[in-house]
C-alpha cells in the first residue's frame, strides 16, 4: 500500500514537471514574452526595455529562466497581476471559492442522476428506456455548454421568469436561499455532460458486474434482490466511477469556465477570460498552471480512495 | 491453393459485414444523413439563396424568422441569418474536418513510435500526452488563441496542438499489444527498418480504431471551434462561424432569440452527426459485436 502511494505520488510530480514545461513554453509565446505589459508603457524606449529585461533577467539563457521561474512557482511565487499588483496566487484565492461551489453543486447533480438512469438502463438493457436514454447522451454530449445556458436563461429567466438569469447573488441580499437560487441554473447546465458521461460509465460498470460470480453466488444464497442489487451490484460499480470522477476533472473546470462566462459567475473561469481580456498573462498563466495541479491532484486522490476501497487495485 | 481459390473474385469492400453492420446502424445513418446534408447545405446552399452573407439592410434589422424570403430571419445589422449560417458552416466545417487531420496524423506518428520503441522514449512520450491532458483544453485552447493570430489556420493548429492526445493513447495501446506478435517478429527477421514495421506493418492494423478516434475528434474540434469562437478568441468577424454567431446572441436574447437558436441548433446537429458516425463505426469494426 505504502510502495503504491509512493509510486503515484512519484508519477504526479513527473506530471507536474513536464505540466510546468508546457506551462513555461506557453508563457514565452505571448507576444514580447514576460515584457509585453511594459511594452505598451508610453514613452518606452528600446534601450529601457533592455534594461527591465536585464533586470527580470530575461537575457539569460532559456533554461535558467526556466528553473528560475520553476523555483519561484515551487515557493509560491506565482508574480503579481498586470491590473492589480496583486499576488497571482491571492486573486486565483478570491476567486476559488464560487468554482468550487459550483463544480461541487454540479457533481452532486450528475452523480445522483447519472447514477440512477446508468442502474437502471443496465437492468432494462435492450428496452426503450435503455436506448432512449443511450441517444439523450449522445446528443447531450453534443450541445454547446454555453448554448444550452443561453437556451436555459431564455426558458427560465426571460419566458418563465422563475431564475435569475446570472450573478451568484443579489447585491444586498447574498441568504442561503438567495446562493441555492441562483446556483440551481448553471449548476444544471454545467451537468448536463457530466450527467450522460457518469450515466453511460455507470450502465456498462454495472453490466460488468451484474455478469460476475459473486452476484450470483448472492441470488443462489437467497438475498432478496434488492440487497443484492444495492450491495453486491451497485457498491461494485462506483469503484470504478471514482477514477472516471477524476479524469472528468479537466472538461468540468473547462465547462466551468464557458458557464461561468454565460451565467456572470465571478469564479476562475470568469478570470481567466477577464485576464485574457486585459492581457493580464501572470494571472492566466498562473489559472493555467492552478487548474492543471487542480487536475493532478484530483487525479491522485481518486487514485488512492480506490486503492483504499478497492484491494484488488493496490499495486498495479 | 486451388486454381478455383485462386480466381475466386476479390469480396468487394461494400459487401463487407463491417460495411452492413454500419449500415444497418439507424443512429449511424442519421449521423451519415445530417452531415451529408448539413455540408450540401453550406457548400450549396449560399448559391441558392437570394441574399450576400455581407449583405447589410438596416431597414431589416431583427427580422424573425420566415420574413419575406429571410427563412432564419436577420442579424442586428439586417444580414440574412441564412447566408451566414452556410458561410460559417463551410468555416466551422473546414476547421474540424483539418483539425482532425493534424491532430490524427500527430497522435498516430507519436502513438506508433511509443507503443512499438516503448523503453523510456515510449514512457516519455505518454508522459507528454498526460501532462497535456492534465489541462482542461478549454483552458489551454485560450491561452494559445490569445497569443496568437487569430486567422483560420493558427485556429485549426491550436485547436489540433489540444486534441491529438487520445488518438495517440488509443493508437499506443493498440500497437503495444500487437508488438510480439508473430508477423512482427517475421518483418524483423526479414530485415525491415524500424520505420517499416512500424508504419508498413504495424500501422495498417490499427486503421480501425483510428478512423473511429477521428471521427469522434472532428466532433470535438467543431465544439472546441465554437467554444474559443463564442468567447471572442476564434475565428474573428466578419468571417463567420458558427461560434461567433452567437457571441453577440446574449445580449438580444430577449429581442431576438433565433440569434441565439439556429446557430446553435447547426453546431449541435454536426455534431451530433459525427458522433453517431463514429459510434456506428465502432460497433461496425469491433469483432466482437459480430456474436449478435
Amino acid at each position: 500500500m505504502i510502495r503504491y502511494l509512493l509510486l503515484r505520488f512519484w508519477q504526479s510530480i513527473v506530471l507536474l514537471f513536464i505540466v510546468s514545461l508546457i506551462g513555461f513554453m506557453v508563457l514565452n509565446l505571448a507576444p514580447g514574452g514576460p515584457l509585453s505589459q511594459y511594452t505598451l508603457t508610453p514613452g518606452m524606449t528600446k534601450e529601457a526595455l533592455d534594461r527591465i529585461a536585464e533586470q527580470m533577467g530575461l537575457n539569460r539563457p532559456l533554461p535558467i529562466q526556466y528553473l528560475d521561474w520553476l523555483w519561484n512557482m515551487v515557493q509560491g511565487d506565482w508574480g503579481n497581476s498586470y491590473r492589480d499588483g496583486r499576488p497571482v496566487l491571492e486573486v486565483i484565492n478570491r476567486h476559488l471559492f464560487a468554482t468550487l461551489l459550483l463544480m461541487g453543486s454540479s457533481t452532486l447533480i450528475s452523480v445522483v442522476i447519472g447514477t440512477w438512469i446508468g442502474i437502471r438502463s443496465a437492468l432494462r438493457a435492450g428496452t426503450v428506456f435503455d436506448y432512449a436514454t443511450t441517444v439523450a447522451a449522445m446528443v447531450a454530449l453534443s450541445i454547446p455548454t454555453f448554448w444550452f445556458g443561453l437556451i436555459a436563461i431564455y426558458t427560465f429567466s426571460l419566458w418563465l421568469g422563475w431564475l435569475p438569469a446570472g450573478n451568484m447573488y443579489t447585491v444586498g441580499n447574498g441568504s442561503l436561499g438567495d446562493y441555492a437560487i441562483h446556483l440551481i441554473m448553471p449548476s444544471m447546465v454545467l451537468a448536463l455532460v457530466n450527467v450522460a458521461v457518469w450515466s453511460r460509465y455507470m450502465r456498462s460498470a454495472t453490466l460488468d458486474v451484474m455478469s460476475q460470480d459473486f452476484v450470483r453466488t448472492a441470488k443462489a444464497k437467497g438475498l432478496a434482490p434488492r440487497r443484492v442489487l444495492m450491495k453486491h451490484i451497485v457498491g461494485n460499480a462506483l469503484v470504478p466511477m471514482i477514477t472516471l470522477a477524476g479524469l472528468q476533472l479537466p472538461t468540468l473546470l473547462g465547462g466551468a469556465l464557458v458557464t461561468e462566462t454565460v451565467f456572470t459567475w465571478p469564479g476562475m473561469g470568469r478570470l481567466f477570460l477577464d485576464g485574457l481580456g486585459y492581457n493580464d498573462y501572470p494571472v492566466v498563466m498562473g489559472l493555467l498552471m492552478f487548474s492543471a495541479i487542480l487536475v493532478l491532484v484530483g487525479n491522485l486522490a481518486a487514485d488512492l480512495l480506490v486503492a483504499l476501497v478497492d484491494p484488488r487495485i493496490r499495486l498495479d | 491453393m486451388t486454381a478455383a481459390a485462386l480466381s475466386a473474385p476479390r469480396p468487394r469492400w461494400w459487401r463487407s459485414r463491417t460495411v452492413r453492420r454500419f449500415t444497418r446502424n439507424k443512429l449511424a445513418m442519421v449521423g451519415v444523413i445530417l452531415i451529408l446534408g448539413l455540408t450540401l447545405a453550406c457548400f450549396v446552399g449560399p448559391y441558392l439563396l437570394p441574399f450576400d452573407e455581407l449583405f447589410i439592410d438596416l431597414r431589416a434589422r431583427f427580422a424573425p424568422p420566415g420574413t419575406g424570403a429571410h427563412i432564419f430571419g436577420t442579424d442586428p445589422l439586417g444580414r440574412d441569418i441564412a447566408a451566414r449560417l452556410f458561410q460559417a458552416g463551410q468555416i466551422s466545417l473546414l476547421v474540424g474536418f483539418f483539425a482532425m487531420l493534424m491532430s490524427t496524423v500527430v497522435g498516430t506518428v507519436v502513438g506508433v513510435v511509443a507503443g512499438y520503441t516503448g523503453g523510456w522514449l515510449g514512457a516519455a512520450l505518454m508522459r507528454v500526452v498526460d501532462a497535456f491532458l492534465s489541462f482542461p483544453s478549454i483552458f489551454l485552447l485560450l491561452a494559445l488563441a490569445a497569443f496568437v493570430n487569430p486567422s483560420p489556420i493558427m485556429i485549426t493548429i491550436i485547436i489540433a496542438v489540444t486534441s491529438w492526445m487520445e488518438v495517440a493513447r488509443i493508437v499506443e495501446a493498440e500497437v503495444r499489444s500487437l508488438r510480439d506478435r508473430d508477423f512482427v517478429m517475421a518483418a524483423r527477421m526479414l530485415g525491415l527498418s524500424k520505420t517499416q514495421i512500424m508504419f508498413r506493418e504495424l500501422l495498417p492494423n490499427v486503421i480501425g480504431p483510428i478512423i473511429v478516434a477521428a471521427t469522434l475528434t472532428v466532433a470535438r474540434a467543431i465544439l472546441l471551434e465554437a467554444y474559443i469562437s463564442f468567447l471572442g478568441y476564434g475565428i474573428q468577424p466578419p468571417l463567420p462561424s458558427w461560434g461567433n454567431m452567437l457571441n453577440g446572441a446574449q445580449q438580444y436574447l430577449d429581442k431576438a432569440p433565433w440569434l441565439a437558436i439556429v446557430p446553435g441548433v447547426a453546431i449541435t446537429m454536426a455534431v451530433a452527426g459525427f458522433n453517431f458516425i463514429g459510434d456506428g463505426l465502432r460497433d461496425a469494426l469491433d469483432a466482437r459485436s459480430d456474436q449478435r
